[in-house]
């Protein structure tokens, strides 16, 4: 593995964006995310190469995360450091010569305007390398349902609530979902939302955190 | 009584003097159980359900509360701006003040209640100075409305924390409590969803003005222990307010039920105050009659 690669690697999982930026201290004044995706690509390191770097490094925080060795701060400044590469690898996505792992689609329930949790979910989810159709807030079931048939090739659909009482609409909105798609594949989480909760409401899994979800829909790809 | 904040009542000196305060319990709980729909703005509602917002102070100040907070936890201008309310950030939070206050009379304390404005710091959405300035605002209204103090809660991220503290500070001259949310990590630790443990926010508050410090929501009695403990480890004297949860919630035949009964809360209180809490009181799930049995037990430990 070239020098280029595996400093691309470590420049995801410490979440270093670009020379300029001052986060983390110790990389102060190195070359960033942003510098290396681009010099990897003047170098003839193929699309696919870059893409599979930087999902190693998201990969590497996401198992500290797991073991609460970081927090979301550190998840987010990766995810964000993905997302400078991911602009230099637009046109390759584009094109069809790389692809994402697959679609997902997320919202926060009917009469929930909390977007923080969603938000946090959709950044590290894509950062992992993952195409997200994000809704919004207070997103009705028909617009979930109308969402699914418009993108038949999603891989799963995150529901997410902040509020106790919205809790009830996600278990309507899961069964509702169901119901037309019993195929599909839901995960739901938010701060009222337990392990227990997603069972009983029939959701197939629970997104204690983002790393959470991500595993989720990784463990979607390997069985499919 | 409105616009009455000439008061020169200190919960802190109250504290100082050895005594035990019972707070509230949920507002939004009840809130909902009032008709408030999902979706809609709680803070509205001190203009639009007045008698509503009223009747939940009053019952708690009814169930033995010696201060009570403010219907106005979304109250600053970013969250407001979600319903379009923005502009009405003064009248919405002044209202809650006036209502607290009426409710509570001249006896008891009210502490105005500052949430979270839900937008990261970090990710360079939103400036600190509008954090700082929504919360100066929010905190200023508060003080017209009658209240005693400022309650900055449910906080996660040690910045906006320290930004809501200093803005209350420095708008209102009050006394500021300050109260973290945090959870359970799977090694047994606790720690917020940015990554703060109980000891890192002690010295950040002190240094930001905060009179009281301490927990709320996220966890049952039992938990608010260890936190309480950790809290303890970094300063011997400062306040610490406790507003747990009646436990974590689940969902029974379509309705959301929290597990924690009055007296299972109330049994944690000699606990409680022997690990140094010295305002307790409820967040999510609790309602009057947890709080009158959080009184009774904190009679009773204090007597003896």
């Amino acid at each position: 593995m070239s020098e280029i690669i595996q400093k691309l690697t470590v420049c995801i999982e410490r979440g270093k964006v670009n020379k300029s930026a001052p986060y983390p201290p110790d990389l102060q004044g190195q070359d960033g995310s942003d510098e290396l995706a681009a010099l990897a690509l003047q170098n003839n390191i193929s699309p696919d190469e870059i893409l599979e770097a930087c999902i190693e490094g998201m990969q590497r925080v996401g198992d500290k995360f797991s073991r609460n060795e970081v927090f979301v701060p550190e998840l987010l400044m990766a995810s964000k450091a993905m997302y400078a590469v991911m602009k230099h690898l637009q046109p390759f996505f584009e094109s069809g010569s790389i692809k994402t792992r697959g679609k997902f689609i997320i919202g926060t329930v009917a009469g929930d305007l909390h977007d923080i949790g969603k938000n946090l979910v959709s950044m590290v989810v894509k950062g992992n390398g993952w195409e997200v159709i994000d809704l919004g807030i207070d997103v009705k079931t028909q617009k979930f349902i109308d969402t699914i048939k418009n993108h038949p090739d999603c891989t799963a659909i995150g529901l997410s609530a902040l509020l106790t009482t919205t809790m009830v609409n996600m278990e309507k909105t899961v069964q509702e979902i169901h119901a037309i798609f019993p195929d599909k594949k839901i995960i739901v989480g938010g701060a009222p939302v337990t392990k227990d909760a997603a069972k009983k409401m029939g959701a197939d899994a629970y997104g204690k955190n983002p790393q959470a979800a991500v595993e989720f829909l990784n463990s979607l790809l390997s069985t499919n | 009584m409105k616009g009455a904040s000439v008061r020169s009542r200190s919960i802190i000196n109250t504290l100082n003097q050895g005594a035990v305060l019972v707070s509230d319990g949920a507002w939004g709980t009840l809130l909902q159980q009032r008709g408030l729909e999902p979706g809609e703005c709680p803070e509205l509602w001190n203009i639009t359900h007045r008698s509503d917002v009223y009747a939940i102070a009053k019952c708690y100040i009814d169930a033995g509360s010696n201060a009570i907070l403010t219907n106005s936890f979304g109250g600053h201008p970013i969250k407001l701006k979600q319903y379009s309310l923005e502009s009405r950030t003064d009248e919405l939070n002044r209202a809650a003040a006036e209502i607290s206050r009426e409710a509570a009379g001249d006896d008891h304390f009210v502490m105005g209640s500052m949430g979270p404005t839900g937008v990261m710091l970090m990710l360079g959405d939103i400036s600190p100075s509008e954090v700082y300035d929504g919360y100066a605002l929010q905190a200023s209204a508060l003080q017209r409305g009658g209240v005693d103090a400022i309650c900055v809660e449910t906080m996660t991220d040690i910045e906006e924390a320290t930004l809501a503290v200093k803005a209350a500070k420095e708008a209102t001259g009050l006394e500021v409590l300050c109260t973290f949310t945090f959870d359970r990590t799977a090694q047994g630790e606790y720690r917020t969803m940015m990554g703060i443990a109980p000891a890192m926010i002690v010295e950040a508050l002190k240094n930001a003005g905060a009179d009281a410090i301490g927990s709320n929501c996220g966890n049952g009695m039992k938990q608010m222990i260890d936190i309480i403990r950790e809290l303890r480890s970094q300063d011997q004297h400062i306040p610490i307010l406790i507003h747990a949860n009646a436990g974590i919630p689940q969902i029974v035949d379509g309705k959301t039920v929290f597990p924690e009964t009055p007296e299972y809360m109330a049994s944690f209180v000699p606990e409680l105050i022997n690990a140094g809490a010295s305002i307790i009181g409820g967040c999510c799930g609790t309602n009057p009659d947890h709080i009158r049995s959080i009184a009774q037990a904190i009679q009773k430990s204090v007597k003896q």
